[in-house]
């Protein structure tokens, strides 16, 4: 009956697509069988196929609203409440209840992204033909040739172009048949690429009949290889400045409240997670009232952070620091009581679970330079960090805030007796500090997790990089953070990453015999006890 | 100084009096007769963020048991302490647990080392341990119930769906550097040799405990990506390493239709804290998930947002671990007529519970139960999608056949009386 | 300063060591003698947990040496304390012998599961106990010595020398949690069966622990008083208040300095030795940063530079610990942090330094130099002229 039905149906709505819809039957056929292998081969016939209803078909299959019947296995397409028949795109016949929406594994993702590709080759949109020509190449599926032939024939923009010749040399490479002349001059193009996907493709070669495509293909990779290895070690001083960045970004605020004041501020870390949790309840507010500005979060996230932070930062100076001056030892036990209680604040409320912080769009991605993959996440990171090193350096050189704290740093009575209230000016830097830790926290939130241990991970970094720099110089603790990060990232891949740490913690300690004072040393001022 | 004697004398004074207070307060014996159940999770330090919730799942697992009228007619009631992820802490909580607040049984414990560090406290005063987390199996006590993972329930069917469904032929084993990852990746690496894997195709790499710079590491699972073979990572990466971890992933491109990773240890929980988008399709293996479908996770999951108050709380696969261990001594207790360790400890082998993804969990003569295995994909919202689930409940292994060490050895307390019996030598190991 | 010499044992000595000397005999006694079940009766988890308590209270002596009287504040004396730990923990593996799970005569479990064919040179000799016993004090002693001769000739002071060592037990920390370094890595040395031929878990070794504690306890704080009372003690604190005038009199500070670190190293040593029988497990996490700064916070609540308030604190604070998380399993954090917060404020010299500046002779009290002064900030232009 239903056959006779989908016959019917059929007859009325074919016209001259008749023809190349016949053997999409089989596709559809598959697609409703339900396995997941069944549906990877059923997306793979329906491209070839070249049904018209392809890409609409595969679109609803990554949405989930692509639907089987289960009684005569008709293919449904959902859209709200209504269903359309997935072969006609007709009012769908027949009961709507017992149907199972079709599921994807990532066996069926990567058939669907291989299918879109070929169906986008001729978009009219450029980062969809882009986007396109990538999928391609990556499925290295010697049946795309004829589509990727066409579209080269067609492409105006001359990177996609690129990009599909390199689409079509790992098509060609992937069909066993093309003749040894085509293949030799594919190893050429795809050689060209240079990178890992490159690589993967040579030497998947390795095996080829043919002893010329089997050295060019060795050669090609010999090549790669070196071009990698030279990209492999600027990479590595990237992370490594990325991870100095980090690094940077954990110590600032302790450059500050235990550098310039010297209180032993084990509640520094503390401070640093108040910025992230700052940055997670900013964030909360911005999806309940205004998703659509989500990435402008962070711009409400950072003032926020800093003067949560700062204001704890101020209450904690008042409270308890301000009885401790002259004993700085002292403080190391207050503060560490201090964070004892704020992080079990922050357990108390929030619980002792991650809190999700987002990632807001414009930091997510990666950017390609010269086969240098940089993400987007940790440059902003890198540049965040330095300018908040230079706000600081600007407040402390340049405003008359700073000249009031450098005073009181350097003679507290002295700066009294000229008139400087220097109570307000220890509250204020301490706030200072751990406003800029709050901050800290906005940027550290987006790379690790935002839960109550968040600070207790940064501590112990945070004071060797500011003791390696040199206690009390600003300078210092940027050239201490870069340099630890640089040097543990660059040793990372021959010792692995404990050994790299150990191994840098015993430079650290040697370093200090020969510069008893760190990097920077201040003059005059040193202390003898 | 300008504060006076009398204000430091007095709040020494007051420091003494209201440690006094504590202690008597905690001393005191309740009137009423009931049966005490000990919970020993962290609530503070590094693992409180895992243990927490396990802490509460028993306390509304013991409430509920008392709304049913408590067990042999005793009201239930929960003992907690937090042993703060302080190892010897353990040791020290359990103790006190058994001796002076005389708890029938503990439900407690996450890594590997807090459940070595209390084993002998309860081997020697005999008493009872549910421990409810995946773990590296080599091991089975007399007084210690395993009711999560052993490796043979989670991380072989993992692999083989990998090599089946996505051909997978190239293997980065990533794991934390502690006693779970090695033992796993040590009983993969043999099983996979033996499925023909050529060695040059397993790559093995330990990081140490929170690691939070992953750049260098997924670069390199990248590069090891691009032979030409189609590459996975199988991840026994811990707890607050695996946030990080994953937001690298995402950062640099790698996709699960790229590499995809299988993870032993992420669960709802864990992706509580990640924006799960990017991570669609990376897997994870697991004998419970949120997601599954049956008339009793509904009402479980029901139940636990009425007790949290919290509609979005998630559930786990060691919370249901602990439904399952919790609800086997409930009725082994009333099985023996005795909440006494030895009866309980005797009667406990061959009890039965409905597990709440549709199937029976039996504690085996070996004290680890059966389960079913999933394999989940991760979806948006912090879900996962069962993409795969095996047949039959599997029976969990003490011992791993894929060990030289332990592949002679087997674990029955019922029979044998013994953890670590030797086919070989026909001997108890041990003590 | 008075110039009559100074007694060896004060009367706050003579209480402490009394109380000790109680202790050893009271505890026996309430523990074996007195019957189960009796209201006098002491558990024996008790008498374990009092005896952890002792051994803390040993490395807070340890420290207090160093920083009471030597001015340099440790943030890594966890370090000594683990390896101390960890010597005798290698001492009681080897002593399980073929009741391994594995039935390995050699290799303890941990290695035949990580595939070890053969024992690691340096677990040799540990299945003596003086080899073992002469590691508890020589590994601790001589990283103490190495350590605090480069650190003191260079004349590292201050908060360098602090972070310094926190970054000493940090590196340790992350070398012992490496399972390649072959000492169990996360999970560390556990199980144990036999000290010395009987039984750890047998309710007379855990007692005669607690004895040998509090005897270590007794000793080390005579060691400690030894050095400070005498004329090498005078010269210390001539050190700690201003090294560079002790330095012009014609004193090599250095050679002061490096020998009390290493004897209170050798002391931290000793008193994780005796911890790990008695808690029953060591692993990597003793070397974790904040556990070297509690130890210095115990001191700072006893009383710095009392060295019996350093005991007294240890054993205050970690009583407060055992009763809290029992008690207040979810707030004895804000307890803790209250506790140290107050204690700063209110008893600045510690409970031990309060006691004796209000009832104890001008004289006996130990006079406390201001601090250290660690940064730019407290240095007063024109001071020390």
């Amino acid at each position: 009956m239903h056959r006779l039905l989908a016959l019917l149906l059929l007859c009325l709505t074919l016209t001259g697509a008749a023809l190349a819809q016949a053997p999409a039957d089989g596709a559809y056929g598959k697609l409703a069988a339900g396995s997941y292998s069944d549906i990877e081969a059923g997306v793979a016939e329906l491209v070839t196929s070249g049904d018209p209803r392809a890409g609409t078909v595969i679109a609803a299959l990554v949405d989930g609203r692509l639907y089987a019947r289960a009684a005569d296995k008709a293919l449904l397409i959902r859209t709200g409440e209504t269903y359309v028949d997935a072969r006609t795109g007709q009012a769908a016949e027949g009961a709507t209840d017992g149907l199972k929406a079709l599921r994807l594994n990532n066996k069926v993702r990567r058939a669907v992204d291989a299918a879109q590709g070929q169906l986008n080759l001729l978009s009219p949109d450029p980062t969809k033909r882009r986007e396109a020509a990538d999928a391609v190449f990556k499925a290295r599926d010697a049946t795309a040739l004829p589509a990727v032939e066409a579209a080269i024939a067609r492409e105006s923009d001359a990177g996609i172009k690129r990009t599909l010749s390199e689409a079509r040399a790992a098509a060609i490479l992937a069909k066993p048949t093309s003749p040894e002349s085509d293949r030799l001059a594919a190893i050429t193009t795809i050689q060209t690429r240079a990178d890992g996907d490159a690589m993967a493709i040579l030497r998947s070669l390795a095996n080829d009949p043919s002893e010329a495509v089997k050295t060019a293909s060795a050669k090609g990779i010999a090549a790669i290889e070196t071009r990698l290895a030279i990209i492999g070690g600027v990479q590595n001083v990237w992370y490594g400045i990325s991870l100095g960045s980090v690094l940077l970004l954990a110590a600032i605020g302790l450059a500050i409240t235990f550098g310039v004041m010297g209180v032993i501020n084990m509640a520094h870390g503390e401070m640093v997670m108040l910025g992230a949790y700052t940055t997670y309840l900013v964030q909360e507010v911005f999806r309940a009232q205004a998703p659509a500005w989500f990435d402008w979060s962070v711009a409400v996230s950072i003032p926020a952070a800093f003067l949560v932070a700062g204001a704890v930062g101020v209450a904690i100076e008042r409270g308890i620091i301000r009885f401790l001056y002259g004993r700085p030892l002292e403080t190391l036990l207050a503060t560490f009581g201090v964070s004892l209680i704020l992080q079990q604040t922050v357990r108390s409320i929030f619980g002792p679970t991650n809190r999700e912080v987002g990632v807001p769009g414009f930091m997510t991605g990666a950017v390609d330079v010269f086969g240098l993959s940089i993400t987007w996440g940790r440059l902003w990171i890198v540049g965040f960090s330095f300018a908040l090193f230079l706000f600081l350096l600007f407040v402390l050189r340049k405003t008359s805030f700073g000249l009031k704290t450098r005073a009181v740093t350097q003679n507290r009575r002295m700066a009294a007796a000229m008139g400087i209230r220097t109570p307000w000016v220890d509250a204020m830097t301490f706030g200072l500090g751990s406003g800029i830790a709050g901050i800290a926290g906005v940027a550290l939130s987006q790379i690790d997790n935002v839960s109550p241990n968040l600070g207790q991970g940064y501590i112990i970094d945070s004071f060797l990089v500011v003791v390696f720099g040199g206690v009390g110089s600003l300078w210092g603790t940027l050239v201490a953070a870069l340099t630890l990060g640089v040097a543990n990232k660059l040793a990372e891949p021959y010792l692995g990453a404990v050994l790299a740490k150990i191994a840098l913690l015993i430079f650290i300690i040697l370093f200090i015999q020969k510069r008893p004072r760190g990097l920077f040393a201040l003059k005059g001022r040193a202390v003898e006890s | 100084m300008a504060d006076t004697l009398w204000t430091r004398r007095g709040s020494a004074i007051l420091l003494a009096g209201g440690m006094a207070l504590s202690l008597f307060g905690a001393s005191v014996a309740r009137a009423e007769e009931t049966i005490k159940v000990g919970i020993l999770h962290s609530l503070s330090g590094t693992m409180a963020i895992s243990e927490t919730t396990l802490k509460d799942a028993m306390l509304m697992l013991i409430a509920e048991q008392n709304a049913k009228g408590g067990v042999l007619g005793k009201k239930l009631e929960a003992v907690v302490v937090d042993p703060a992820s302080n190892w010897p802490l353990f040791a020290e909580k359990a103790r006190e647990l058994i001796s002076k607040n005389k708890v029938s049984a503990v439900f407690g414990c996450w890594t590997s080392v807090s459940r070595k560090s209390v084993l002998p406290v309860f081997k020697e005063l005999d008493s009872i341990l549910f421990y409810p987390v995946q773990y590296e199996g080599e091991e089975s006590e007399r007084n210690v119930f395993y009711t999560g993972a052993a490796p043979n329930q989670q991380a072989i069917p993992a692999v083989d769906y990998l090599m089946k469904e996505e051909g997978i032929e190239r293997w980065v084993l990533e794991g934390t550097d502690y006693v779970y990852p090695r033992t796993t990746n040590k009983i993969l690496e043999a099983y996979l040799k033996a499925k023909g894997v050529a060695p040059e195709d397993i790559s093995i790499n330990y990081t140490p405990f929170g690691q939070s710079d992953w750049q260098t590491r997924v670069a390199s699972i990248k590069a090891f990506g691009s032979a030409g073979k189609k590459t996975a990572v199988v991840s026994t990466i811990n707890g607050d390493a695996n946030v990080p971890f994953y937001k690298e992933l995402s950062n640099q491109g790698l996709k699960a239709t790229d590499i995809p990773v299988v993870a032993f240890s992420v669960g709802e929980e864990e992706l509580a804290g990640i924006d799960t988008k990017p991570l669609l399709g990376h897997l994870a293996a697991w004998n419970y998930f949120m997601s599954i479908d049956t008339p009793e996770n509904k009402t479980f999951i029901d139940q636990w947002h009425a007790f949290t108050k919290n509609p979005k709380r998630v559930t786990n696969d060691p919370m249901e671990a602990h439904y399952i261990g919790f609800n086997m001594w409930v009725k082994a207790v009333e099985k023996a007529g005795s909440v006494e360790p030895d009866k309980v400890i005797a009667a406990l082998p061959g009890i039965e519970q409905k597990n709440l993804t549709g199937g029976t969990a039996k504690m085996l003569p070996n004290h680890h139960i059966t389960k079913p295995v999933f394999i989940g994909e991760i979806k948006d919202g912090g879900q996962f999608d069962v993409v795969y689930r095996t047949e039959e409940p599997i029976p969990g292994e003490a011992w791993s056949k894929q060990l030289e060490g332990s592949k002679d050895l087997e674990a029955d307390w019922v029979k044998l009386n013994c953890g670590n019996y030797n086919t070989k030598t026909k001997k108890c190991g041990g003590a | 300063m008075s110039p009559a010499r100074t007694p060896l044992i004060d009367l706050k000595g003579l209480i402490f060591l009394g109380l000790l000397a109680a202790a050893c005999l009271v505890v026996p006694l309430l523990n074996l003698m007195v019957p189960e079940g009796s209201p006098l009766h002491m558990p024996t988890y008790l008498v374990s947990l009092f005896g952890k308590y002792l051994s803390f209270a040993l490395l807070a002596v340890s420290l207090d040496l160093v920083w009471g009287y030597c001015g340099i504040l440790s943030l890594g004396h966890g370090a000594f304390f683990g390896l101390g730990g960890y010597a005798m923990g290698m001492y009681l593996m080897r002593q399980i012998g073929p009741r391994g799970v594995y039935g390995n005569p050699v290799l303890p479990d941990f290695m035949v599961f990580l595939n070890y064919k053969e024992l690691p040179w340096y677990w040799l000799g540990f299945d003596m106990f003086p080899f073992a016993a002469l590691m508890v004090l020589a590994v601790p002693g001589l990283l103490g010595f190495v350590f605090g001769w480069l650190a003191f000739r260079s004349r590292v002071t201050g908060v360098y020398l602090s972070i310094i060592t926190q970054a000493l037990t940090y590196a340790l920390m992350l070398a012992f949690f490496r399972n390649d370094m072959g000492l169990g890595g996360n999970n560390g040395l556990t199980d144990f069966k036999d000290l010395l031929g009987l039984s750890v878990q047998a309710q007379g070794v855990r007692v005669a622990l607690f004895v040998a504690t509090a005897i270590a306890l007794a000793l080390g704080y005579l060691i400690a008083r030894v050095m400070t009372v005498s004329a090498y003690g005078k010269i210390l604190i001539a050190v700690r208040d201003a090294e560079p005038r002790t330095r012009f009199l014609g004193y090599r500070p250095e050679h002061f300095k490096t020998l009390a670190f290493t004897v209170s190293a050798m002391m931290a040593g000793v008193a994780g030795a005796l911890y790990v029988p008695q808690v029953g497990i060591i692993n990597p996490s003793e070397f974790a940063p904040t556990n070297s700064i509690e130890a210095v916070i115990w001191v700072a609540v006893g009383g710095r530079g009392t060295l019996v308030g350093a005991a007294l604190g240890a054993i205050i604070v970690n009583y407060a610990k055992t009763i809290l998380t029992g008690a207040l399993p979810d707030a004895w954090l804000f307890g803790l942090g209250a506790l140290f917060v107050l204690v700063t404020l209110f008893l600045p010299k510690g409970i031990v330094g309060t006691l004796m500046q209000r009832y104890g002779s001008r004289r006996a009290a130990a006079k406390l130099p201001p601090e250290p002064e660690l940064a730019p900030k407290l240095v007063e232009e024109g001071r020390g002229s």
